[in-house]
Formats: structure tokens, sequence, C-alpha cells
């Protein structure tokens, strides 16, 4: 998270002030190398004073005056310690303390009323049959035959009621949102009222009046388990099949490379529908690689370092204005005009610097495409040769010797070694290598093994970048993601929602479309109406 | 050479006299037509109006009495001996040429550089 707040922070005040580009430099490749060296070995060890955060915002701010001791708190980059942690655990961490507590709260509170609630519906009815043997048993009526009928229809009632109950409200929790979900809270106060009023009836008119009319109150407790199951079959429409219709059409775009998908989803408020993307996202979306962005942010860098115009800070520039423009009134529209033309001249400047870098990346392009494959045909042909070495043993040949029998898993660190150089090298030509481990590619080995797979199906999944539930999951998929909207994330989606779903690496832009009103007509074809003339076109010679 | 339907049709048109050769047994012209109204105007590659279904000129035999008619290939047909080729099939214009007991054939054909020469001379003389 802090590194997103120093980009932000960055573009904030470079906007502001053109005098503090020098040393905004200095402290956004500081930054910059101590948040890209902790995402590619993913442990840096810190050798920063006390005095400053390990959060990094107020280092931030502080760069607007000179900071004249930089060099003295620069980071020291070590190879891989188990025993550091990088910048962005910590970070995590920190937001996980602060906000458990919190959560932890409101689940709480969620599930005792959830249970409160499913108490008191299933005890009234029970309770509506047993009070009045208990309070005035010898004035009551006894039971009838239909009566008695009508015990069987609200034992079973009840009982579907808590099947129907357990199978709509008793699922684990998929996810935390940040608002409550509208619907339940209306289906609970229903309820709740529901049952006071029910309760209110029956402690003034049977308890107070001590009614003698077994069967009536009886029927009443069988109206009202009828009553709660239409209240189940509400809750049903409004919480699983009001949103299956598809109404929009939201597109999903990744920030940081691009990719984007398009999904269907039914009428949904925005923090639903911004979980079902997620849920999406994470079985749609190839996995986000940072390590493939780094090529274009050379080259944003060079186009930046190219440029020979000279920036002055405040005070100079200052200065420079007071001694070209001595007159007072001048000052507004020259400054207007110097920062003008200062931008000015830095397009031109670029315009002409960038004649020849977009032949570098087509040649850079094309060496890398052809070293790719290169690779890959060296891959293809070890895989399929260690693939030879190991044969599947048929029951018939349970007379080898069992020191040569071996299981998946040795079976696997027995080939591995004879590909696990073309395996390596071309991981790292691709820029896959952080994203599989030895021990992953083993077990995968092993699977493929054991499942009869060939090479082929064992290589596609370092081939082509698979979504981000093919990989090790605690390590990439972020647990928490902050959803950013202007509109209230509770209202309903509408066209042209435009929504940020952000979480550490990169942030998923959403923006939804309604699906318009189609009007179909028909057209009758009569069978016979397919009729054919020959088009003819004949020379005679006369 | 377009034509608006239930509208006279106007066109500048040249007389070309035709007599017919002896060949055996048979009387011959010398060309080859195409078109007609039971045909597909749209496959004719004379006609400037492909919805135009005239009968119009596709080939001449080098040396035929065509040839020495100065008849050329395009030539849209209009009136054969009298009779309109303008509305026929191609069956009928076909009868209407190859008539036994006629020697000689006048046709009335038009072509588009017939229409470009009057008005050439039209825009050259200056009217009075």
């Amino acid at each position: 998270m802090d590194t997103e707040s120093n980009y932000s922070g960055y573009s904030h005040y470079s906007g502001r002030s053109r005098g503090s580009h020098r040393h905004g430099d200095r402290s956004r490749d500081r930054h910059k190398s101590r948040s890209k060296d902790s995402r590619s070995e993913k442990s840096v060890t810190i050798n920063t004073p006390p005095a400053e955060p390990l959060l990094g915002d107020s280092s931030v701010r502080g760069e607007q005056t000179q900071d004249d001791n930089w060099g003295e708190t620069t980071t020291a980059v070590t190879g891989t310690s188990e025993h550091s942690l990088s910048q962005e655990d910590i970070v995590r961490i920190t937001k996980d303390l602060e906000d458990s507590v919190g959560l932890n709260c409101r689940l709480y509170l969620t599930r005792t009323i959830a249970v409160i609630l499913g108490l008191l519906v299933f005890l009234t009815p029970l309770a509506f049959l047993v009070l009045p043997h208990i309070l005035w048993p010898e004035k009551l009526q006894s039971c009838g035959t239909a009566c008695e009928g009508l015990y069987i229809s609200v034992a079973f009632k009840l009982l579907i009621l808590l099947l129907a109950v357990w199978a709509l409200f008793f699922r684990p929790a998929r996810a935390g949102l940040p608002r409550v979900f509208v619907f339940r809270v209306l289906l609970a106060v229903l309820v709740l009222l529901f049952v006071v009023s029910y309760w209110l009836f029956y402690s003034v008119r049977i308890l107070d009046a001590k009614d003698e009319n077994y069967q009536g109150i009886v029927q009443y407790a069988v109206s009202l388990v009828d009553a709660l199951l239409f209240i189940h079959y509400l809750a049903v429409v409004l919480l699983e099949l009001r949103q299956l219709q598809p109404c929009f059409s939201v597109c999903v775009t990744r920030s940081t490379d691009g990719t984007t998908r398009h999904y269907n989803l039914g009428q949904l408020s925005i923090q639903r529908a911004a979980l079902a993307i997620i849920e999406n996202y994470y079985s749609d979306f190839p996995i986000h690689n940072p390590a493939l962005l780094s090529a274009s942010k050379s080259r944003a860098a060079k186009h930046l370092a190219g440029l020979k115009v000279y920036n002055v800070d405040d005070i100079l520039r200052d200065k420079l204005k007071s001694y070209l423009l001595d007159s007072p009134g001048n000052n507004a529209a020259a400054s207007a005009g110097l920062a003008q033309s200062q931008s000015r001249a830095m397009i031109a400047a670029a315009a002409r610097r960038r004649d020849t870098s977009h032949n570098e990346l087509y040649y850079e392009e094309v060496e890398h495409e052809k070293r790719v494959r290169k690779r890959k045909a060296r891959l293809v042909v070890a895989v399929e040769e260690a693939f030879t070495h190991i044969k599947r043993m048929q029951d018939d040949e349970q007379k080898k010797a069992p020191g040569d029998v071996m299981d998946p898993r040795e079976a696997a660190q027995a080939i591995f070694p004879s590909m696990a150089r073309a395996l390596q090298k071309y991981l790292r030509t691709t820029k896959q290598q952080h994203c599989h481990s030895m021990e992953s590619i083993q077990q995968h080995l092993a699977f493929c093994i054991t499942n009869n797979m060939t090479p082929k199906a064992f290589l596609e999944s370092y081939l082509t970048p698979g979504p981000t539930l093919q990989y090790n999951q605690n390590h990439w998929m972020a647990r928490r993601w902050t959803l950013i909207s202007e509109a209230s994330v509770t209202s309903g989606l509408k066209d042209g929602t435009i929504f940020l779903l952000k979480c550490v690496d990169f942030s998923l832009v959403v923006r939804s479309k309604k699906i318009p009103y189609i009007q179909m007509s028909e057209e009758y074809i009569d069978p016979k109406s397919h009729k054919f003339v020959l088009r003819l076109q004949s020379e005679t010679s006369v | 050479m377009s034509f608006v339907p239930g509208q006279p049709v106007t066109a500048v048109v040249q007389r070309i006299e035709i007599q017919k050769l002896r060949q055996g047994e048979n009387l011959i012209l010398g060309f080859s037509i195409g078109g007609g109204i039971d045909q597909d105007p749209g496959q004719n590659p004379f006609s400037e109006d492909k919805t135009d279904k005239g009968i119009y000129v596709t080939r001449i035999t080098p040396g035929g009495p065509a040839e020495v008619a100065d008849l050329r290939i395009g030539d849209k047909i209009m009136q054969v001996n009298g009779w309109d080729m303008t509305m026929v099939t191609h069956d009928q214009a076909r009868k209407k040429l190859t008539k036994k007991k006629e020697d000689v054939v006048r046709l009335l054909i038009t072509r588009k550089s017939l229409e470009q020469a009057v008005n050439q001379s039209k825009g050259k003389y200056p009217r009075p």
C-alpha cells in the first residue's frame, strides 16, 4: 500500500512545484528501487535510521524542503536472506492487526443476531402450542383428530423450514464486504416484525383471555409457520434469483497491463458485483507478472532521461522571474507563459528524440521472440526425452526387483534433473522464474506422471501464463481488496457505473453498460416459397 | 440509353443495311446478338444501364457482311426491318433477323459515340 502512496504523492507534488524535480527524482528512484527489489526478490534488508517511519508516507511529504542528508539514508540491498521482512509484509501485518479486531467484532455481531433470530423463529410455534398446556391445562379443550393432524403438519413444516434455512443461510461466508447486505437486513427486520406482531396478538388475545379453543390455537401456530415459509420463499427470490438474469455487461481492465475481460451480471449492488468480479478475476485473468512491465518502464525512463531541459527549483525560478519581469502587473501572465514555454520545449524535445526509439523496440522484440522460440524448442525436446525414461509398471511385471519400483514422487525426482536446466532457462527468458519454485515444478511433474499426461500437457502450464488460481495461493492471491467508488457501494449497478478494485500490486477498473432491450420480431417463411430461376445470357449468332 | 418506364425512348440512331451472305444452305449476317427481355441484363458487358434488356451486338465475325456494313461490337439494335427490338425476347430477335425470305436487313442501331458526336456538333456551332 505504501508504494501506492508513493506514486500518487509524486504525481501530486510534481504538478505543483517543478522546482523540486531534482530531489524528487532521487527520492522516487530510491523508493522505486526499494519497492522494485522487494517485488523481485521478496526480501530486502532495510538499513534505515530509526527516525524514518516504516510506511514512508511522511518521508514523501518531507521532500518538499531540501533534504540534504538523503545520501546517508540509502538502502542496502542484500541477497536473499531468510530472516528479513520485505516492506510489503510489514505493511500487510500492520494492516491485518488493526483491521482484524474490527472485522471480528462485526462477524460475531452478525452471527449472534442470526442465532437469536433463528431461535426465536423456531421456538415461537412450539411455544404457542405448549404455553396453554402449561398455563391453563384444566380449561383447555382436548385435542381432537383434526387438531392432531395439524400437529403433524406443524412438525413437518418446521422441519422443512429448518432444512431450507440451513440451505440458504448457513453457508460459509465467502467474503467480508464493506457495508451490510441490504436485503438480508430487510429480511431480518421483516421476520422480526412479523414474529413480534404474532406474539403481540397471541399474548393479548390468547394468553390474557385464556382461550380454551385449543384447535384455534394450533391453527394459529400453523398459520405462523406457513407465513414463515413464505418469507423464506421471498428470501430465496431476493437473495438468489433476482440477480441471475443478466442485465449489465461489465468490462474489467487491469491497470498494469490492460488485460480486459467482459462479464454479464444481473441486478446487483456495487459491492456484490465487485465480489463476483474478483471471483471471476482469479480464474480468468492471467497472472499479474510485474517483471513483464519493466521493459515499458525502462523505455519511459529513457524518454525522460533524454530531455535536455534544465529544471530550476522554486527559489531560483522566483528569482529569475522577478529579475526578468520587473513590472508587478506582468507576473501572473508571465509565469503562465514561462510554464507553457517550458512544457512546449519539453514536448518538442521529446518529439525529436522519439524518432529512433521505435526502431530499437522493434528489433528488441524480434530478438526476444527468436530467443524465446529457441529456448522453447530445446525445452520441448528435453522434456519429451525425459518422459521416455519413465514407464508405468504393468501388473504382470511384478517380478521386477523392488528397488527399481518407484512411486510418482521418486519418479519425478529421477527425471527432473535432465530437464531442469532447459526449463529454468526458458522461465528466465520469459520472466516467469519467480512464479514457479523447484518444489512446485516437481510436484506438478509427479502429478502429470500419476495421471498419464503427455509431455505437452506437462509443459502447458509453463508455456502460457495461467490464471492466478493455478499458482501457489498463499503467495499470489491478495486477500485484501479495496473498493473505490463514487456512488454508494450498496446502491445498485447502473448504466455507466465506474469503480475501482485496488489490491497491493495493481487495480482493476470496472465499467458497466446496460444490456439493451431487445425487440425481436418473427418472419414466417413458407417452405414452398424456395423457388429459383436460371439467369440466362445466351448469345446467338445470326 | 437509359429509359424511364412509360415514357417514349429517344436515341440517336444510325441506319445500317446488311446484305445476307449465302453459305451453303444458310443465310448469315456475320454477327452474334445477346440480350432480350427473358435474359439477365446484369451480365451484359456492353450496356450502360444494367437494367437495359435490349438486344446488343456481342461479336462480329471478321470479314463478314456485318463488318463490311460498319456494324460494331456493342451496338444496341433498336429496329430490324421495321420490327421493334427494344422489348423482345432473345428468340424473337433471332427470328426477326434470320428470316429466310429476306436478303437484306435494315437495322437501326444506336451507340454511345453517336450521341457524343451529336452533342459535340451541337456545341461547335453556336446557334444564331
